[in-house]
């Protein structure tokens, strides 16, 4: 072991400790600790001077209230459940949208796949934020899709999808679209296409040859594009809180509000100590489908 | 594959990229309209765009997002190409699994737990919240991705090179500096633009790291946002749009020549 290998191990693992572990640690510790009205919201303050009695004393006063208030509070369930069930179903729809556009992208020929796969990347590039934003122009009562249904004359009133949870599916399937592609389009591309000419060699019709043989063949890349989709859509923030409306629950805009607007760190960070509870096992069974998909291709 | 491109290929394609292009053409059209409402056309008109340009919170926002995102990047692409290397060639000591642990936790980390995290940090060690604590947050976040990006060009190139060069008399730095380095320089060069990108990008790790003082641009753009729809906001997004289509493009045209070039070389080496 040389000076400059332990620098060089030391110098990441130092600044991620730092800024990414201890700040975990914070979070679970002030979870514990009581609200109070001063700077920094909550007690008790632990003080390294009162050495180990204090250490002692410090760890009495902390406790699990906290959680019991998020568990004795009907809002916070119904923020998970919603989460959950607003995750689960927008990544239901984007695969069902994505789907059809990584097949198309993979039947392309050779010449289109490169402009065709850039612009899928291309959006992945632009503002997170600006995309979200391109619907409040489109979906607002006097927006664009409703002066279009209004002037064909399909609609009489304007459609109320703006502030819904139907605006919040629109908002998580368009901007993570390019997420659930291009794992598909990855593993549509590598498929060996004589298996599609034996199936229907014998006797497959182009459909049943997509069910049996093509679909099977893609699942690794649709269950990870779903992963991808589904746990950044979990902890959600900016879509419900610009597309949504005020009956719209998603946790990451109840943690905001509680951090925010109630100024109440010790509630804020039981919620996110929650949320990352939740997160943990898809998060396991993504990284489980990763390492089996890298076994397979050895 | 066997490639039979369909009708049912065609009009997909057509459907899904008319979905993803559609709302921006519509934002981008809108920036052009003279009207102050924003669902009504009252002709082509660049008056947003001057306004834009004489908003002064807009530029200040602009320069500090920049300031932010130039620094973290760099900050980001040393500390993760380093975790990267450490990660691959590194080999075996005391607490890799932590190490690669809090490589990947990041990258699946909702954004308002990271940021409320960092934000608990920084009070409790009493550090004035400005500048400063958003490029360290944003430093944090990135270099994770950076160090997944040019990993993966590390474990798939050839170590016989590298070990070569010890043998010829390289210390270890010089080997990764001349022989290394120009190897994975690439993934190193993209890791920064996505680097880059995501700190322009972020908006809530940057609400919870910034204090009072500091304001970037994806705040600034939601504060006005959040009150519904506005020209100036359509201006500025066009212009932002239009710059990171640019760039995508020019990109792969250079990525494009780059692997025409390899090969053209490539085909020359096999004659030889």
């Amino acid at each position: 072991m040389n000076f400059r290998r332990i620098l060089l191990i030391a110098t990441p693992y130092a600044w991620l400790v730092a800024l990414f572990l201890v700040p975990f640690l914070i979070v679970f510790k002030i979870s514990l600790s009581h609200y109070a009205i001063s700077i920094p919201p909550y007690s008790p303050v632990f003080d390294i001077s009162a050495g180990w009695e204090g250490f002692k004393t410090f760890l009495s006063k902390l406790d699990f209230d906290n959680y019991r208030f998020l568990s004795g509070d009907d809002l916070y369930w119904k923020a998970y459940l919603s989460s959950l069930q607003i995750a689960a179903i927008s990544t239901i729809i984007t695969l069902v949208v994505a789907y059809p556009i990584a097949y198309g992208m993979a039947q392309a020929n050779d010449e289109w796949r490169p402009t065709l796969m850039m612009l899928v990347i291309l959006p992945f590039w632009t503002s997170f934020l600006i995309r979200v934003y391109s619907w409040i122009g489109i979906l607002s009562n006097e927006g664009f899709l409703n002066q279009i249904l209004l002037g064909l004359g399909v609609i009489d009133t304007p459609l109320a999808i703006m502030n819904t949870n139907t605006a919040v599916y629109i908002g998580i399937v368009y901007t993570y679209l390019p997420f659930m592609v291009l794992p598909i389009y990855a593993t549509l591309e590598k498929m060996d296409g004589s298996l599609i000419e034996a199936a229907e060699d014998l006797g497959c019709t182009r459909i049943s040859a997509f069910w049996l043989v093509t679909l099977p063949l893609s699942k690794p890349g649709v269950i990870a594009g779903c992963f991808l989709v589904f746990i950044p859509a979990l902890g959600e923030f900016v879509i419900p809180s610009l597309l949504g409306g005020s009956q719209t629950l998603m946790i990451g805009k109840v943690l905001w509000e509680e951090f925010f607007s109630n100024r109440d760190w010790p509630v804020a960070s039981a919620v996110a100590v929650i949320l990352l509870v939740l997160l943990i096992i898809p998060i396991i069974l993504f990284q489980r489908n990763e390492q089996k998909q890298r076994e397979a291709n050895q | 594959m066997n490639r039979r491109f369909s009708w049912f290929n065609a009009t997909s394609l057509t459907l899904g990229f008319a979905f993803l292009y559609l709302p921006m053409l519509i934002l981008i059209t809108y920036s052009f309209n003279e009207s102050k409402l924003v669902t009504v056309w009252a002709g082509f008109s660049t008056k947003w765009y001057g306004e834009l340009i004489h908003n002064e919170a807009f530029l200040d926002a602009a320069v500090v997002t920049l300031k932010v995102a130039v620094m973290s990047s760099t900050f980001a692409t040393l500390l993760g190409t380093m975790a990267a290397y450490v990660l691959i060639r590194g080999g075996r000591f005391y607490g890799r699994t932590l190490f690669s642990g809090m490589i990947y936790a990041p990258l699946v980390m909702p954004d308002v737990i990271t940021g409320l995290s960092l934000l608990l940090l920084f009070i409790s060690i009493g550090l004035d919240r400005g500048i400063g604590t958003i490029v360290l947050a944003h430093t944090t976040f990135s270099m994770c991705y950076v160090s997944v990006v040019v990993s993966s060009r590390l474990a798939t190139f050839d170590q016989s090179l590298e070990e070569a060069a010890l043998d010829l008399g390289c210390t270890p730095f010089d080997a990764f500096r001349s022989v290394t380095l120009p190897i994975i320089a690439p993934a190193v060069i993209s890791g920064w633009l996505l680097a880059f990108t995501l700190s322009l990008d972020d908006l809530v790790i940057a609400s919870f790291a910034a204090g009072p003082s500091a304001t970037t641009l994806p705040m600034k753009i939601f504060s006005s946002v959040r009150l519904g729809v506005s020209p100036e906001i359509n201006a500025l997004s066009t212009i932002m749009i239009s710059i990171v289509t640019v760039g995508v493009i020019t990109a792969s045209l250079i990525s494009k020549r780059s692997i025409v070039k390899q090969r053209a070389e490539e085909q020359k080496a096999v004659r030889n």
